[in-house]
């Protein structure tokens, strides 16, 4: 039986626009602080993995010429927006296996002013038609042959869920988001902590019906790492460091499998549902037990369905169990106390370790504020499209 | 004139239709080349067409796109007895008064461009079955 694994350390930067910092600058901010947090130097990691989309190749080894160089081996990797839950997932698997006791994960991402994430520009058309890929198009297909933006892609799937089980509609989903926007004025990380009301959401700018702006991720900078260990290790440090570890009761990775309409919009939802069976099964608990949940809001439209994926409510009770207000912070499974990514923004590569941060932070009771009063269990769930899901189940040290 | 397909899955004849790939071992359908199938990992595949009318099971209204792409378009899935099928909904305004769950439509063929040697392409689309429509047809 594999032993288990602890958070020792963990920290994120805070999210929004760093104009004068690179990717190193933040990637180094976070891990230190991990390290920091952890009571532990670079001299005790066996293993560093690095996720950073945007950047070029071997961000980790970079990341090492920043906070120490001292030969383990790195692993960079990549998952869309499950890039920083595939690091930390590695990492726990390292543990696990037992090659080492100790091991960093770190998430990176610079993505102000990226603007919205879609296919590419259209190119400069006329000559001749000449087809192209695997699907033989003789044109892009983005705009003519449904849509590419994300926004519209998870627009998409909201609204399928709306088609399977009924009670969806605009206000609904703004409602969501109106909830998110409120529970971000209580966290200083955040990249906007503006309260919206529902006139305003579901009056600003129209991204992909039904999702408004203020309905859509923030794209912003941040950062956020993680120093693992396992439980023979954490046993043989302080006190101290014992009762703020927080234990990993369950690290899932999914991949998306094959759905008859998979092929066509991306199907978020089976890899998710699969990855929470396993996740509470490894666990011991259920969803009844969970005190907080930070999921992939990257869209209004998509915490819908997360709901219901998660096993939060009744088969294809989302939208009553979010109108029951049980997603409030004062609800009884509250959902995105952050302000998930619709406010606290979404710099990709971080966002799959910043959740585990936010969870973590109330189980050891230092969420300030916007404290979950007693939390003894959460979860923080990502997906990155393609598809790759992670779920990560927390538990309050005992000590 | 001389007009192509948008993409290989769209059959330009007297009746507009789309042709899938459908894995021979268990049925899965592509619209895309294929290595093998995702389902099951067969390798043979057969060409199969799709009915040309459906139930629209999802759509966004996209206002803001990339680049050129122009907007407002409507980007929906349509379950062709089956058959899952990613396409526009057009010739109806871009609204959701117009456009709705569950609504029926059936395949269009939609104008793309005409190149330099004056070679049409031309895609698809799926509009409104109307009441007058179905009258029509029966």
């Amino acid at each position: 039986m594999a032993e288990d694994v602890w958070i020792l350390g963990i920290d994120m930067t805070r999210f929004g626009r760093h104009r004068e910092r690179d990717p190193l600058d933040l990637g180094a901010e976070a891990a230190l602080g991990a390290l920091r947090d952890a009571g532990v130097g670079m001299g005790d990691i066996g293993v560093l993995a690095a996720g950073n989309l945007i950047g070029g190749n071997g961000f980790g080894q970079l990341l090492q010429k920043q906070i120490g160089q001292t030969g383990i081996p790195v692993y960079n990797v990549a998952n869309a927006c499950a890039t920083g839950a595939t690091a930390l997932r590695v990492v726990v698997m390292a543990i696990k296996s037992g090659e080492v006791d100790t091991g960093l994960a770190v998430g990176v991402e610079k993505l102000s002013g990226a603007g919205l994430l879609t296919g590419n520009a259209r190119r400069e058309e006329g000559g001749h038609w000449v087809r192209d890929g695997r699907y033989g198009a003789v044109a892009p297909l983005d705009g003519r042959v449904g849509t590419e933006t994300m926004p519209g892609v998870f627009a998409q799937i909201g609204m399928e869920y709306g088609y399977r089980h009924g009670g969806v509609d605009f206000e609904l989903f703004a409602r969501i988001s109106e909830k998110n926007h409120a529970h971000s004025t209580l966290n200083p990380k955040a990249a906007y902590q503006k309260r919206f009301t529902l006139d305003e959401i579901m009056n600003d700018v129209m991204i992909a019906y039904p999702n408004t702006r203020p309905m859509c991720s923030a794209n912003c900078d941040g950062a956020a790492a993680a120093v693992l260990v396992s439980e023979t290790k954490l046993r043989t440090l302080s006190l101290e460091q014992q009762r703020r570890a927080v234990k990993i009761s369950a690290s899932v990775l999914t991949s998306d499998p094959w759905q008859e309409a998979c092929q066509v919009l991306p199907d978020i939802n089976t890899l998710t549902r699969q990855a929470a069976a396993t996740a509470y099964e490894q666990a011991g608990i259920g969803p009844g037990d969970l005190d907080l949940v930070e999921l992939h809001d990257c869209f209004a439209t998509a915490e819908l369905v997360h709901y219901d994926n998660l096993g939060l409510c009744e088969p294809g009770g989302a939208a009553d169990f979010f109108r029951s207000g049980a997603t409030w912070r004062d609800g009884t499974t509250p959902v995105n106390v952050s302000g998930g990514l619709q406010s606290k923004g979404h710099p990709v590569s971080a966002t799959g370790i910043a959740n585990v941060w936010e969870v973590a932070t109330h189980l050891r009771g230092e969420a300030g504020d916007r404290q979950i009063e007693g939390a003894r269990v959460g979860l923080a769930h990502v997906i990155g499209l393609g598809s790759a899901c992670g779920v990560h189940v927390l538990e309050k040290s005992a000590a | 004139m001389q007009r192509v397909p948008l993409v290989d899955y769209l059959v330009l004849d007297d009746e507009p239709h789309l042709v899938a790939a459908e894995c021979t071992g268990c049925g899965a359908r592509y619209f895309d080349r294929r290595s093998a199938c995702a389902r099951c990992s067969g390798l043979a595949f057969r060409p199969v067409d799709v009915p040309t009318e459906g139930v629209l099971t999802t759509f966004t209204i996209v206002q803001f796109a990339a680049q050129g792409v122009e907007v407002p378009f409507v980007a929906g899935v349509v379950d062709c007895a089956g058959t899952s099928v990613k396409g526009n909904v057009v010739n109806t305004p871009p609204d959701p008064e117009h456009v709705t769950l569950g609504m029926r439509v059936r395949l269009t063929t939609v104008p793309v461009g005409t190149d330099a040697s004056g070679v049409e392409a031309v895609g698809y689309g799926f509009e409104p079955v109307s009441d007058r429509a179905d009258e029509h047809d029966h």
